[in-house]
């Protein structure tokens, strides 16, 4: 993916300013910032969901070639009818079907069911879920692409302990095989455990890229977010925890 | 989409597929002539029959009656499944867009000028310039660009405007037989149309189902929410496009040879959507069998009910179909409570 001095407006009011920045695979990027900051409308018009001005190299490939190399997990978790939870992540399969469905179809829906820890879910109806499981069928739906690259929005909010652990794991480990992911994500201390690189974005401007350790640096996160953290090098790697509120 | 599905899927699509074969000799069978069973097989397949007026009356009266019933049930379920598909709402039905309301127009200006008495199509014909009149509107004011609000808001708009001009023709109309002739044609009906009503109707039926069964996977897609089907390849102003004409095309003609037939593209998905899983794109096909299923019932039913009547397809319909509206909206109800 590659963002040339995006720019999204609303009205009058620039929501992404002048955003460049590339993700090569192998790379899970923690995309942080506060409300408003412009992470949707990032992930958004780089998808070419929006209007934009400026060069995004995955809303300028061809619509059906797009949908078989990114997929996308958006803020809001609608499901519309209740459909089978196997029916619901087979939907990521969309794009890839050419007639009918194929082993390799299957094997993506099941793969992406595990990942997901919902094998057991598979006939019951996603409306009937409680929203956290939702929430897992629908990263599970955007697995099921198998796509080169995973642009998510906000997955983790509302997951229960272990389904945080594991969504951040499975996306780092798309990672480790050579995809790369892009999520917006809130909770600073996943962010810092799991991504390999973190952007943090404030009024959609990039005021930091690179290592989780140096983005989440004290001067970021009083200029930005107005708190102050701990840092500790454990040994299941790097810990942060926000601590307090600066005056 | 996988096989445990599938599996479950093709016995509903044979189940109502064979209800609507019962249905369809069922209603070459009814009627007021009372013919027996092998006479009137005969007569409709050999052409040969004993009395003079069999062959007639199966071919020119029942046939044509019959095939009208498949294709007007089948237009008005598959048009109600896409149109709530696409709206990702289960109150929507076919006449939303105002398809319904222009080309009723179309036909009841036909009849208040008199011209339907003129040749046989003109009143089909009128009805479906005004629901072509429809298309070129709604696209005017919410398409092809425009959102699923858009369309909404641009039907309602259209369908109002469409029904006080139905009551302007009937307030202005000095002819109380035209009166009662329009009333009684709003109603909706089978009754009494002929073969040339079939070849008029039958291609842009057709036609429009066509344009409308190659939506599901768009739909399907569209289950996740716009933003997640766009990613997913979906283009939606195409889809939009489809809906649109498809619907125009096959709820125009629908109109145009039967009048306003209410409630079956409302109730049908709703009835049909839990057997196929509710995955969109199995339920428009399985919606068209079952609106043909509905239709045929309530055509064959007008006749047994009140043979001596002339009992009105669309008044049985909405009979029938307003009472399971009154159960939905108790049943969201209880869902929101």
């Amino acid at each position: 993916m590659q963002l040339t001095e995006l720019r999204v407006r609303r009205g009058q009011c620039p929501v992404v300013d002048g955003v460049s920045l590339s993700v090569a695979p192998g790379e899970f990027v923690g995309l942080i910032g506060p409300n408003g900051a412009g992470k949707t409308t990032l992930l958004r018009a780089a998808l070419g969901l929006l209007p934009y001005e400026g060069h995004s190299s995955l809303a300028s490939l061809p619509v059906a070639r797009r949908a078989q190399s990114v997929a996308f997990l958006p803020q809001g978790r609608e499901i519309a009818w209740p459909v089978r939870v196997a029916d619901l992540v087979a939907l990521g399969r969309v794009p890839h079907l050419a007639g009918g469905t194929s082993a390799q179809d299957r094997a993506a829906v099941d793969l992406a069911l595990a990942q997901m820890g919902l094998s057991g879910f598979r006939d019951r109806a996603a409306t009937e879920l409680s929203g956290g499981e939702q929430a897992r069928v629908l990263i599970a739906r955007a697995l099921a692409q198998d796509t080169a690259l995973l642009l998510a929005d906000e997955p983790v909010a509302g997951l229960d302990p272990e389904a945080q652990l594991r969504c951040m794991q499975v996306f780092a480990g798309l990672a480790g095989k050579g995809r790369a992911v892009v999520a917006a994500i809130h909770d600073l201390g996943l962010a810092a455990r799991h991504c390999t690189r973190l952007i943090l974005l404030d009024r959609g401007r990039v005021v930091a890229d690179g290592p989780p350790r140096a983005v989440l640096s004290p001067e970021h996160l009083a200029g930005v977010f107005h708190v102050r953290g701990h840092h500790a090098e454990t040994p299941d790697g790097l810990v942060f925890q926000p601590t307090s509120l600066l005056p | 989409m996988n096989r445990v599905v599938q599996r479950r899927a093709m016995p509903v699509t044979l189940t109502l597929g064979l209800l609507v074969a019962a249905l369809f000799l069922a209603s070459l069978l009814v009627g007021p002539a009372g013919l027996g069973l092998g006479e009137s097989v005969t007569a409709l397949l050999t052409g040969q029959a004993e009395g003079e007026g069999v062959v007639l009356i199966m071919r020119e009266i029942r046939l044509p009656r019959a095939i009208l019933g498949v294709l007007v049930g089948a237009v008005l379920g598959l048009s109600g499944a896409a149109m709530q598909g696409y709206l990702r709402n289960p109150l929507a039905e076919p006449g939303l867009i105002g398809v319904s309301a222009t080309a009723a127009l179309g036909a009841v200006l036909a009849l208040q000028t008199g011209l339907a008495a003129v040749f046989v199509l003109a009143l089909p014909l009128a009805a479906l310039a005004g629901a072509a009149l429809s298309v070129l509107l709604i696209l005017g004011l919410a398409g092809p660009r425009g959102g699923a609000l858009a369309l909404i808001l641009a039907g309602v708009a259209i369908s109002a405007l469409a029904g006080a001009g139905t009551s302007l023709a009937l307030n202005l109309s000095r002819n109380p037989f035209a009166v009662t002739e329009i009333v009684y044609w709003m109603m909706g009906s089978l009754a009494d149309r002929s073969m040339p009503h079939v070849w008029l109707g039958a291609p842009f039926m057709l036609a429009g189902m066509a344009v409308l069964l190659t939506l599901g996977r768009g739909l399907d897609a569209l289950t996740l929410g716009e933003d997640a089907a766009q990613a997913m390849g979906v283009r939606l102003g195409r889809l939009r496009w489809g809906l649109i004409l498809g619907t125009a095309l096959a709820v125009g003609a629908s109109v145009s040879v039967a009048g306003a037939v209410g409630f079956v593209g409302l109730v049908v998905p709703h009835v049909v959507r839990p057997w196929v899983g509710s995955v969109p794109s199995r339920l428009l096909p399985a919606s068209a069998l079952g609106g043909a299923a509905m239709v045929l019932a309530a055509d064959v039913a007008v006749r047994l009910v009140a043979p001596d009547q002339d009992l009105k397809l669309g008044v049985l319909t909405a009979l029938v179909g307003a009472p399971f509206f009154l159960h939905l909206i108790w049943q969201m109800r209880q869902v929101e409570a």
